[in-house]
């Protein structure tokens, strides 16, 4: 082969290549992004029917209730403006507690009820999921609670939000 | 006092970085024996110092000194003393102090080994060593100094994270550290190359074992991250996509990249500009994880307090050095010319087919974890982007990688005759797809997936053995043979072996796990996967700053015991914190693995339970092991040691302090 054949095999070749890999990049990232809401917004409605998304706030204080069989958990996350139960059956993290913040994954059916598939709480005790502390936020919420458990560096934004 | 000194410490260290920053590289440009001599006693002189800065901040933490902010916040008088030294490392400003401390320990390293290198090399390598260190210390000195006096002291400090508090996070971080910095290496070679000019074989073959050893670490301290994942969160994960453990992962696979491309750089004198390029990108990929962990943009176990500030300054940092060594890079690379030819079938056109793809994987990586950062900066609103992404892009893209990893050590340089590969390959591959085929039908229930995994795990070690018989059979005498071939290539040969015992892992636990979340009552007993797992309830336990509820678990196979386990549910003391301890029975066929969830209220002792069997899941770690120990293997080869052979005999060395 001469050399120019030689480049435009190797630059055919590397251009089909990104291609592909940038289908599958768009493709996968269709499918498998999930939109975050607040519980404001899903009681408004604006969550996607029949697709999986994330809820982020507090876990309701009182609203933990355990089914016989020690698995089901029915709970409330809230911005303390509105609320959206949960139902979810499985071990829950650690650090999930009444009064501390909490990420569901799932959707919501027509009783209002999301089924979570994945319930998230974090690491750290004092550490609040950003989608649970943006949900207080944006619920107009600047309460105590939620400003030492957002932690000083993001009291700034939280003011700000509120403003 | 002692805070004091290593305070100071710090600062004699940046003034050190920064002397070793300009004085050599000047010298390097006009050729001023002078001042390029003066690098090695600098970085001596700098590893010194942060070794000190180090040692007084683990004596804060061994002897309690709360008058430290950073000790009051990571440790407490109750702390066993081996995790009041690994809190050295449990926060930011520590991890930081361990970053520097690392790179002045591979700048030393560099002074020590490199006396056949000519003197304007070593002089830049330092002296961007230097650069590099300055950054780190400014930042640290300034916005986050671990010496920074709490007034009154704390009657006791905060505690570590308990999370933190295990052996595997005691050599987690310093290992990953040491493969994150150690790329800092790399990217000192290749910017040096560029500063003087010289980009050829002979500096592939000067960076290269650099680059093998700051993989090797880089792998072990993967494999431990997600060891301890493993066992630790309670999960029975070993991955999860979480966007820390993709910050050291596209480090990682540029690496791998970049270790194949100085390959052909240095035996064939090809790639040289994407092999630069390679480098500055490997090392800007180490210092983004940094940005992305200690900034707190990211949440994760990882991620400490955000302060805005932080994360601005490492951003600056970033864009100095990406934008700086990229200028650079447009400025030179053109002189450096394109290097030996090769046609679009070869073992050069293979190599960087997997080089690509291993970029392309790295970049899809990228993606996926900084889409939600963007999304969000945007204005977008905020989303997550779940592990079936990455799962849906990474395994196509390595289909055809591993493909081309059991090809490329048969194949020849320049020119493959195809025919003739093929030829030379059909029985191995035949192998391959028959085991295959068949293996799966043995664990019960044949799967598609587990066969394409199988196919790719058992294709890599047929075409090893091959290579190998092609190597090694022969009328002639047999030890002859294995005598007379590099350990480089039995290194490579180990490592891509590893890469097979890795997919094997991690084929057979996705095909086959069982995960089982479960109710059990004191004395229930519960069937799954040929085993019975029977619940003995759980007691009290005193550990040393926590209070344990210990459950027992005996699991039986056909009326026998196999083994009795122990899952606790830790309560610390002082955060108050509870925490999963999982139980393990590790096989090399597979681990029994039980952790408790929690207590089910209004029941007599009843506990929700999980119960999981997870075959070849150690093959995991396994495979990261053989891989690591391959590049231990490559580096020891002999042509690196005849250097330093000539290096001891050289006269009029030139001693470092």
């Amino acid at each position: 082969m001469k050399a120019r054949q030689k480049r435009f095999v190797f630059i055919a070749v590397g251009v089909a290549a990104v291609g592909l890999a940038v289908a599958l990049v768009l493709n996968a990232l269709d499918e498998n992004v999930s939109l975050y809401f607040t519980p404001t917004q899903v009681f408004n409605d604006e969550a996607p029917h029949g697709r999986s998304f994330r809820i982020g706030g507090l876990v309701e204080e009182g609203s933990v209730k355990r089914e016989a069989d020690g698995l089901t958990v029915n709970f409330a996350i809230t911005d303390t403006h509105k609320r959206i139960p949960v139902v979810y059956k499985g071990i829950l993290p650690d650090l999930f507690k009444e009064g501390k913040g909490v990420v569901a994954q799932g959707s919501v059916g027509p009783d209002g009820v999301m089924k979570a598939d994945e319930v998230l709480a974090k690491h750290d005790e004092n550490y609040m999921p950003p989608e649970a502390a943006d949900a207080l936020m944006k619920a107009g919420v600047a309460n105590a609670a939620a400003a030492s458990a957002v932690g000083a560096a993001s009291a700034p934004a939280a003011a700000s939000a509120v403003k | 006092m002692i805070p004091e000194i290593g305070n100071f410490a710090l600062i004699v260290g940046l003034f050190l970085a920064i002397t070793l920053g300009v004085l050599p590289i000047v010298g390097a440009a006009r050729n001023n024996a002078v001042l390029m001599g003066v690098a090695r006693p600098l970085a001596a002189g700098q590893f010194v110092f942060l070794g000190v800065a180090l040692l007084c901040l683990t004596y804060a933490f061994v002897a309690n000194d709360f008058s430290v902010l950073y000790v009051a916040q990571h440790s407490n008088t109750q702390l066993p003393t081996i995790y009041r030294i690994s809190a050295v490392w449990g926060g930011h400003e520590g991890s930081l102090l361990l970053w520097a401390f690392l790179l002045s320990v591979w700048t030393l390293a560099v002074a020590l080994y490199s006396k056949h290198l000519p003197e304007e090399m070593v002089a830049r390598v330092l002296g961007v060593m230097g650069l590099i260190a300055v950054g780190f210390l400014l930042f640290m000195l300034l916005t986050s100094n671990p010496f920074d006096r709490l007034l009154p002291a704390a009657a006791d400090g905060r505690d570590l994270n308990p999370l933190l508090q295990d052996p595997g996070l005691v050599i987690h971080p310093p290992m990953l550290y040491m493969g994150y910095v150690g790329f800092s290496v790399a990217f000192a070679f290749a910017i040096a190359a560029l500063l003087g000019g010289r980009l050829d074989a002979t500096w592939a073959r000067w960076s290269r074992p650099w680059t093998t050893v700051a993989w090797v670490f880089m792998t072990l301290g993967i494999a431990l991250g997600s060891w301890w994942a493993y066992y630790e969160l309670g999960w029975g994960g070993w991955w999860f996509w979480d966007p820390v453990e993709n910050a050291s992962f596209m480090p990682w696979l540029i690496g791998t990249a970049l270790m194949h491309s100085l390959a052909v750089t240095e035996k064939r004198n090809a790639f040289k500009s994407w092999t630069v390029l390679l480098a500055i990108t490997a090392f800007s990929l180490s210092l983004l994880g940094t940005f992305l962990v200690r900034s707190g943009v990211l949440t994760s176990v990882h991620s400490f307090a955000s302060d805005p500030k932080r994360g601005i300054f490492i951003l600056t940092f970033l864009v100095i050095v990406i934008g700086v060594s990229l200028l650079l890079f447009a400025w030179r690379a053109p002189k450096i010319g394109l290097g030996g030819k090769f046609d679009p079938l070869s073992r050069e056109s293979l190599l960087l087919s997997n080089n690509v793809l291993l970029s392309v994987a790295a970049a899809s990586v990228f993606i996926g974890t900084l889409y939600p950062l963007f999304m969000d900066a945007l204005g977008q609103g905020k989303l997550s982007v779940g592990p079936p992404y990455f799962e849906a892009v990474f395994v196509p893209l390595m289909i055809p990688m591993i493909l081309m990893m059991g090809l490329g050590p048969l194949a020849r340089w320049k020119k493959v005759d195809a025919p003739e590969l093929a030829k030379r390959v059909r029985w191995a591959f035949g192998a391959a797809l028959v085991i295959a085929l068949l293996l799966p039908l043995t664990m019960g229930e044949w799967n598609v997936m587990v066969s394409l995994g199988l196919l790719l795990a058992f294709w890599i070690i047929t075409s090893v053995s091959l290579s190998l018989y092609e190597r090694l059979a022969g009328r002639d005498d047999f030890m002859q043979r294995l005598h007379g071939q590099s350990l480089s290539y039995y290194g490579m040969q180990l490592a891509h072996l590893g890469v097979a015992v890795f997919i094997i892992g991690v084929t057979m636990v996705k095909g086959y796990e069982t995960e089982r979340d479960v109710r059990m009552d004191v004395g229930d007993v519960l069937n799954t996967g040929g085993y019975e797992f029977r619940f003995n309830g759980v007691t009290e336990e005193q550990g040393p700053n926590y209070v344990a509820g210990r459950g027992h678990v005996t699991i039986s196979k056909d009326g026998k015991v196999v083994t009795e386990l122990y899952p606790e549910k830790r309560q610390y003391n002082v955060s108050g914190m509870p925490m999963t301890e999982a139980a393990i029975d590790a096989g090399v066929l597979g681990d029994l693995y039980v952790s408790l969830g929690e207590p089910i209220p209004d029941s007599n002792g009843a506990w929700a339970v999980r119960v999981y069997i997870k075959p070849f899941v150690d093959w995991i770690w396994a495979g990261c092991l053989l891989m690591s120990l391959g590049g231990v293997l490559a580096i020891s080869d002999r042509r690196y040691r005849i250097h330093n052979k000539r290096k001891a005999a050289a006269p009029l060395e030139e001693k470092t302090a």
